[in-house]
C-alpha cells in the first residue's frame, strides 16, 4: 500500500457503514449476529451491515432500524452502495457469523437465531441477485472481521481457531 | 403488539429504578458471600449501577466486543426472564482456580469443571436471592462457561430486548477479590423488557402509580 494512513471504519451491532479505498471496514465481537459485506470490486466501494435478528417483521417496535434485520438491512446496504456509485451488476457478498454460543436454551427460539440469521441472510441475498461469493458461517465461537475493499479479501479473527482469509 | 419504542429513560421513576438497583445489590451481595466461604477469602463488591446504554456502549463497558473473558452464563426464563452474565479477564479466572484448586489447577478437566461450579454457586445464590425478594418463579438454566469474545457472548442476552429497542438496561455489580493480586469480576444481568412488568407488578411500583 502506497500510503500508511488507513481508515479503519468501524460497523457496530445493528449498524450499516460504507467505505472505500484505502479505507478498511471491521465489525467486532459477532456471535449469533452476522456480518455481511457486499462490495463492487470494480469500484473498490464496500459496506457492511451488522444485523441481529432474522426478519424485520420480528420487530416489537414501530420503529425498526432497518440495519438490526436481515431482511431490511441487506437490502438498504445495496440501495446506499448503489447511491455511492456501486453497480447492482457487479455486487458480490461476503459474509461471516451465525454461531450458536450456547448449548443451554435448545428448545428456544433464542437458541435458533444463529442459524436462522444465516438463512435469512443468504435468502435476501438470493432475492436480490446479489451473488455469495464467501463465508465462514455457523459453529459457535465469536469472529471479528475485516474487509478490505481493494483486495476484496476478508479476514476473519477467532479466539480459539485462529485467522482466516476467505 | 407494536408498543412505541421503550425510552428507558422516561418509562422509570426513580423508586422503580432504586427497585432494580436493589435487585443487583442483593443478588451480587449472596454471590459475593457464597464464593467467599467456596475460597475463603474476603470479597468485597460495588455499589450496584444501571446502565441505560446502546449495545455497543455495553460491550465497551464489559471490555470491549473483540476483548477475550471468561463469562460465566445464564439464562432465566419464568416469570422474570432474562440473562444473567459474570463476567472475568482470562488471567483473572486463572487466579480464581489457583485459589481453589491450589496444585491442581493444572489439571484441564478439573479446570473445566471448577469454573462450572464457580458458575453454579454464584448464578445459583444470585438467582435464588432475586426470586427471594420478588417472590417470583424464576427458572435458571444450567450456567455455561465460555471463554470468547465479549461481544459474541453478550449480544445473546440482548436479541429478546433487541426485538423492542435499540437500548438496554443493564444492572452491573462488581465484585472485588480483597487480595493484592486483585480479581474483579462484574455481574451483568440485562433483563428481558417482561422481567419489569413482572418485577414492578410483584413490588407494586407502577410507573402510574
Amino acid at each position: 500500500m502506497r500510503d500508511n494512513v488507513r481508515t479503519i471504519v468501524k460497523v457496530g451491532i445493528a449498524e450499516m457503514k460504507i467505505t472505500s479505498a484505502p479505507g478498511v471496514i471491521r465489525t467486532a465481537g459477532l456471535g449469533s449476529c452476522m456480518g455481511v459485506v457486499i462490495y463492487d470490486a470494480d469500484r473498490s466501494i464496500a459496506g457492511m451491515v451488522h444485523v441481529m435478528l432474522p426478519n424485520s417483521e420480528m420487530s416489537k417496535n414501530q420503529y425498526v432500524n432497518p440495519a438490526k434485520f436481515a431482511d431490511t438491512g441487506i437490502a438498504a446496504l445495496r440501495n446506499k452502495l448503489i447511491k455511492a456509485g456501486a453497480a447492482s451488476s457487479r455486487l458480490r457478498a461476503k459474509i461471516a457469523g451465525g454461531s450458536q454460543m450456547f448449548q443451554f436454551h435448545s428448545k428456544s427460539e433464542l437458541m435458533r437465531i444463529g442459524p436462522r440469521n444465516i438463512e435469512a441472510v443468504k435468502s435476501r441475498l438470493s432475492e436480490l441477485g446479489i451473488m455469495l461469493a464467501a463465508e465462514d458461517t455457523g459453529g459457535d465461537n465469536g469472529r471479528t472481521i475485516e474487509f478490505d475493499p481493494v483486495s476484496c479479501v476478508l479476514n476473519v479473527k477467532t479466539i480459539h481457531m485462529g485467522e482466516k482469509n476467505i | 403488539m407494536k408498543t412505541d419504542c421503550i425510552p428507558f429513560q422516561d418509562s422509570f421513576c426513580p423508586i422503580q429504578l432504586d427497585l432494580l438497583k436493589e435487585v443487583g445489590n442483593i443478588g451480587a451481595g449472596n454471590a459475593a458471600a457464597s464464593l467467599s466461604s467456596l475460597l475463603n477469602i474476603p470479597i468485597a463488591m460495588s455499589v450496584p449501577s444501571i446502565q441505560i446504554a446502546g449495545f455497543d456502549e455495553v460491550m465497551e463497558s464489559a471490555g470491549g466486543a473483540a476483548e477475550e473473558m471468561t463469562i460465566i452464563s445464564l439464562r432465566i426464563e419464568g416469570e422474570a426472564p432474562g440473562s444473567m452474565f459474570f463476567a472475568l479477564a482470562p488471567n483473572r479466572a486463572e487466579l480464581f482456580l489457583t485459589l481453589l484448586l491450589g496444585d491442581l489447577s493444572n489439571t484441564l478437566d478439573l479446570r473445566q469443571s471448577a469454573l462450572e461450579e464457580i458458575g453454579n454457586i454464584i448464578a445459583g445464590s444470585y438467582l435464588s436471592s432475586l426470586a427471594d425478594f420478588t417472590r417470583l418463579e424464576l427458572f435458571p438454566s444450567v450456567p455455561v462457561v465460555i471463554n470468547d469474545m465479549v461481544g459474541a457472548v453478550l449480544s445473546t442476552g440482548l436479541i429478546e430486548l433487541s426485538k423492542h429497542s435499540d437500548q438496554a438496561l443493564v444492572i452491573e455489580t462488581v465484585l472485588i477479590v480483597d487480595q493484592a493480586e486483585q480479581v474483579h469480576g462484574v455481574f451483568l444481568l440485562f433483563p428481558d423488557p417482561l422481567f419489569y412488568d413482572a418485577l414492578f407488578r410483584s413490588e407494586g411500583v407502577t410507573s402510574e402509580g
